[in-house]
């Protein structure tokens, strides 16, 4: 099947067949690598990327389901230019990943809050983060990174 | 010894050098890579927990669309099948029997992934089912079949000195003791005793193992893997195949975690060998589920004694540990071997006996786990010690110093002597910790503490190579498994070489390019492989010295170091300058190495003694028994913190990967099929999770082996975790739990129980 759709801010027309996932395309067809796999059952979101902004569990989508719309993986975060979002910015400043690989994810479903409402408290961050494991750092750094991020993103509104 | 405050770039938390490509998706771990001709690889599994394999018929399978061919234990002519640094007992896909649920059985390979999966259904396996031994009694008790019918050889890298295998199912048995336990505990005022329990657990490393085998033309073999120690893999596929070192190329890209679970040789000679039989590259991926039936850490039955006389003194400790460790030996005789070791704790005792038994049974083979041992008995240990405060009529902080050991004593006849200062640091986590703030009822809290012979078999090879263009490249072969190692690594060698950090890179493991590492573990990485860079580029400098006499025309003595470089009376060059004052051209490079090896100050083990120092106050909800985190507080006895943000990142990783086996975490069998072995059903520490209060500190007495003085982190607070919640728990309710982990149920059934017994 022939799908359309807006992927990190480009109009694509990709070939796939019916019965592959959002993350087999993204990764096998499109090299977008960022898009993480892991428990392959919604449970970890390692493979977290935004259709239409809200945070999917790209590796249980069918790919044909974001046809005509926006889908954003990690490679589309940062600007044009290369610059970093403050999300990823913030990740790096207060050492919130070490393996990395829950990482892509975790600043997606960030993203996701953040893009909706920039003031979030504490425990609105840890309700929304709650789908996304990461089972290096022990998560207090990422809260500080998205409590950081937030409050630059305040600033630029 | 630089003072503290006179580091320029070691000692501050400069960004991590693997940054950028973690943040923007552009970090290739192996599971995104794909080679050219690249085939896939999936595999079918056993369903029994023991039995034989009658036979298999492939032609079915092989006959499917894009199926390439299909490897089974039949088809290793020629191979040395049996793997396993430190028992080679472990056949690379299963040979005529099957020994647990999940064993690779046949793989089939196929040009695309789905395709070998879709013949996996159509391989015919007859089985003869055989009674499955399933727990360490039934393993152990007499005219109970032997699990391996047959002796093993002793692998290579054992790391000690102990024999394998005693009878029977017992795969190590390991035996600690020093003066006379059964006298001591005769004459003791107060004896504690208890049988404690903690769980089978799963690693959960995000990224499930995953490895690229590629034979080529000459015969030479590549594989690329999530692994943590490349050097032991190329060890073990080196002789299943019959190989020169030289002709097997390990390359670590980015991994996702590890945790111990990742240790040693997983599925690479199962992916090398369908390589060699298909000839081609071959991809095989795990699904989290398959994870689960490769690795898990031990679980431990742990018998426990210790002893005080009238006055609070440790008298004896007497424990017998059982380790089910599951099919196959992987590292538990390591693990056997440190369990013993750590049960004593970081107390003076003058009696000590204790017995560690790794037990085979029918179920997943246990290897190692973030803390190798330690977290099974200092859960027992650390327990105990508040029983015996309480019996003896102490607060338990007080007993714990009246009885740890100080700096420079020994607790180990023979090891290195306690390079910590853990009385200070216990004191300090109770001050964090608010020790003497009244509780809100349902609230308790506990401060716990361990000690663990840590860094493993000093053997670690080190190049730096220093450009006459101001570069300067370090190549490690110990891995960057999320730790941060590559960044502390290239801090060092910034520091010593006198340039910005920006100029120096780090060559990651490739066993063609880097040298011999002999593991990335036991928090060894800071300690040995930090100290090997640092020597390396102390090695390169003595050369560029000897080449400066010659560029300056002036004898060693008139030579003067600063940062950087020599000053000879009013000149001053820098390192490369000087190389390429030497050369006489550009591009030159020179090579600086180390070899540390068990010798001078690196005899004693172990390396470094390894701490861990936890405080919590948990909130228990009494109507549901649910345990939450209100405070933990962390200390990082590290000697120096090369990188301090990251140190302390991984006193709290550590500290949370404890907490999920203090209260979720815990594989159960029903019978011989594992019930819970997916993410679905096996709970880990989540966002939620997360203490209220968080407070960390670093304590930098410069007292290990290691560069400036620098010990190793990122395992200690694993260890104190669950026995803390413990005694947190028995303070706030006077309830003593000793089978972990503390789920809601398990804790509410326990007040229960009180409640019923103070009612009678």
């Amino acid at each position: 099947m022939q799908i359309g759709f807006e992927l990190n801010g480009k109009q694509q027309t990709l070939e796939f067949e019916p019965r592959e996932t959002l993350a087999e395309v993204l990764r096998g067809r499109c090299r977008l690598t960022g898009v993480k796999i892991s428990c392959e059952a919604q449970v970890c979101g390692s493979c977290t990327v935004l259709v239409d902004g809200l945070p999917v569990s790209a590796c249980t989508l069918l790919a044909y389901e974001v046809r005509g719309k926006r889908v954003t993986t990690i490679e589309g975060v940062a600007d044009e230019t290369g610059r970093l979002h403050p999300l990823q910015q913030a990740f790096l400043d207060n050492f919130s990943f070490q393996c990395g690989f829950c990482t892509p994810g975790m600043i997606l479903a960030a993203k996701s809050l953040l893009d909706e409402n920039s003031k979030a408290t504490d425990a609105e961050i840890v309700a929304h983060m709650n789908g996304n494991l990461c089972r290096c750092t022990g998560y207090l750094p990422i809260l500080k990174a998205i409590r950081q991020a937030a409050a630059e993103m305040r600033g630029q509104k | 010894m630089k003072p503290i405050g006179e580091f320029q770039i070691v000692n501050h938390s400069v960004p991590r050098g693997d940054g950028i490509p973690k943040v923007t998706g552009g970090a290739i771990y192996t599971s995104d890579m794909v080679l050219e001709h690249m085939a896939w690889a999936k595999i079918l599994r056993s369903p029994f927990a023991r039995a034989k394999i009658l036979s298999i018929d492939v032609s079915q399978a092989k006959s499917q669309p894009d199926v390439i061919d299909v490897l089974t234990g039949g088809d290793l002519h020629g191979l040395h099948p049996y793997y396993g640094h430190g028992v080679k007992d472990h056949p690379l896909i299963a040979i005529g029997q099957v020994r647990f649920v999940g064993e690779p059985v046949a793989a089939v390979i196929a040009e695309t992934e789905l395709a070998a999966q879709e013949a996996l259904g159509k391989i015919a396996v007859e089985y003869q089912e055989m009674k499955a031994i399933l727990d360490v009694d039934t393993a152990m008790a007499e005219g109970t079949p032997r699990i391996h019918e047959t002796d093993f050889a002793d692998g290579s890298f054992r790391g000690f000195d102990d024999f394998p295998g005693a009878a029977g199912n017992i795969c190590q048995a390991v035996h600690v003791g020093w003066g006379d336990v059964d006298a001591a505990l005769a004459s003791a005022a107060h004896i504690a005793e208890g049988e404690f329990y903690f769980p089978m657990v799963y690693a959960y490393a995000m990224e499930p193992y995953v490895a690229i085998a590629d034979f080529d033309a000459k015969g030479h073999l590549t594989v690329y893997s999530s692994a943590q120690h490349p050097f032991m893999v190329r060890h073990d596929v080196a002789h299943v195949f019959g190989l020169p070192l030289n002709s097997v190329r390990v390359i670590v890209p980015y991994i996702g975690g590890g945790y111990g679970s990742k240790s040693y040789t997983k599925i690479e000679p199962l992916v090398a060998a369908c390589s060699w039989k298909a000839g081609r590259p071959v991809k095989l991926r795990l699904s989290v589920e398959e994870a689960f039936l490769t690795t898990r850490g031990d679980d431990a039955r742990v018998r426990i004694r210790t002893a005080t006389d009238s006055n609070g003194n440790l008298v004896a400790r007497q424990a017998t540990i059982h380790l089910n460790t599951g099919a196959y030996a992987e590292n538990s005789p390591m693990v056997c071997r440190k369990a013993a070791n750590r049960i004593v704790g970081p107390y003076r005792i003058p009696n000590v006996k204790i017995d560690c038994f790794a037990v085979y049974t029918n179920t997943v083979p246990a290897s190692s786990y973030r803390g190798l041992g330690g977290a099974q008995v200092t859960f027992p240990g650390e327990s105990q010690m508040d029983e015996l405060a309480e019996m003896a009529g102490c607060d338990p902080l007080q007993f714990r110093l009246k009885n740890l050991a100080q700096s420079g004593e020994s607790i180990h006849p023979g090891m290195r002597p306690i390079d910590a200062d853990i009385p200070g640091d216990i004191r300090e986590a109770a001050r964090m910790l608010n020790m003497d703030r009244p509780l809100v009822p349902g609230h308790g809290r506990s401060v716990c503490c361990s000690a663990s012979d840590a860094g493993a078999h000093p053997v670690t090879l080190a190049m730096v190579q220093v450009y006459a263009d101001g570069a300067v490249s370090v190549l490690s072969g110990s891995t960057e498994i999320g730790q941060g190692s590559h960044t502390v690594l290239t801090q060092i060698a910034a520091e010593e070489m006198g340039v910005p950090l920006e100029k120096v890179r780090l060559i990651g493991s490739d066993t063609a390019v880097t040298l011999f590492e002999r593991s990335t573990g036991a928090s060894r990485t800071t300690t040995l492989m930090g100290r090997a860079v640092l020597e390396a580029c102390r090695e390169a400098i003595a050369q560029i010295t000897v080449m400066a006499e010659e560029v300056f025309a002036a004898p060693r003595e008139k030579l003067v170091e600063e940062r950087g470089g020599l000053r000879c009376g009013q000149t001053y060059m820098t390192w490369a300058q000087i190389l390429e004052a030497y050369f006489k051209m550009e591009g030159c490079s020179i090579v600086g190495r180390a070899y540390l090896r068990k010798a001078g100050d690196l005899t004693l083990i172990p390396v470094f003694w390894e701490i861990g120092v936890v405080g919590v106050e948990i909130a228990l909800d009494e109507e549901t028994g649910k345990i939450s985190l209100d405070s933990l507080v962390t200390i990082g006895d590290v000697g120096l913190a090369i990188h301090p943000a990251m140190t302390e990142g991984q006193d709290l990783g550590a500290a949370t990967m404890g907490l999920g086996a203090g209260l979720f975490e815990e594989l159960i069998y029903d019978g011989q099929q594992l019930m819970n072995g997916s993410m679905l059903e096996y709970r880990v520490p989540r966002f939620s999770d997360l203490a209220s209060h968080v407070d960390m500190k670093l304590v930098q007495n410069r007292d290990g082996v290691g560069p400036y003085g620098a010990k190793g982190g990122g395992e200690g607070a694993v260890n104190p975790i669950s026995p803390c919640i413990a005694n947190a728990l028995y303070r706030a309710t006077g309830v003593r739990t000793r089978t972990l982990p503390l789920t809601p149920e398990r804790v509410w059934k326990a007040l229960q129980e009180k409640k019923k017994r103070q009612v009678l």
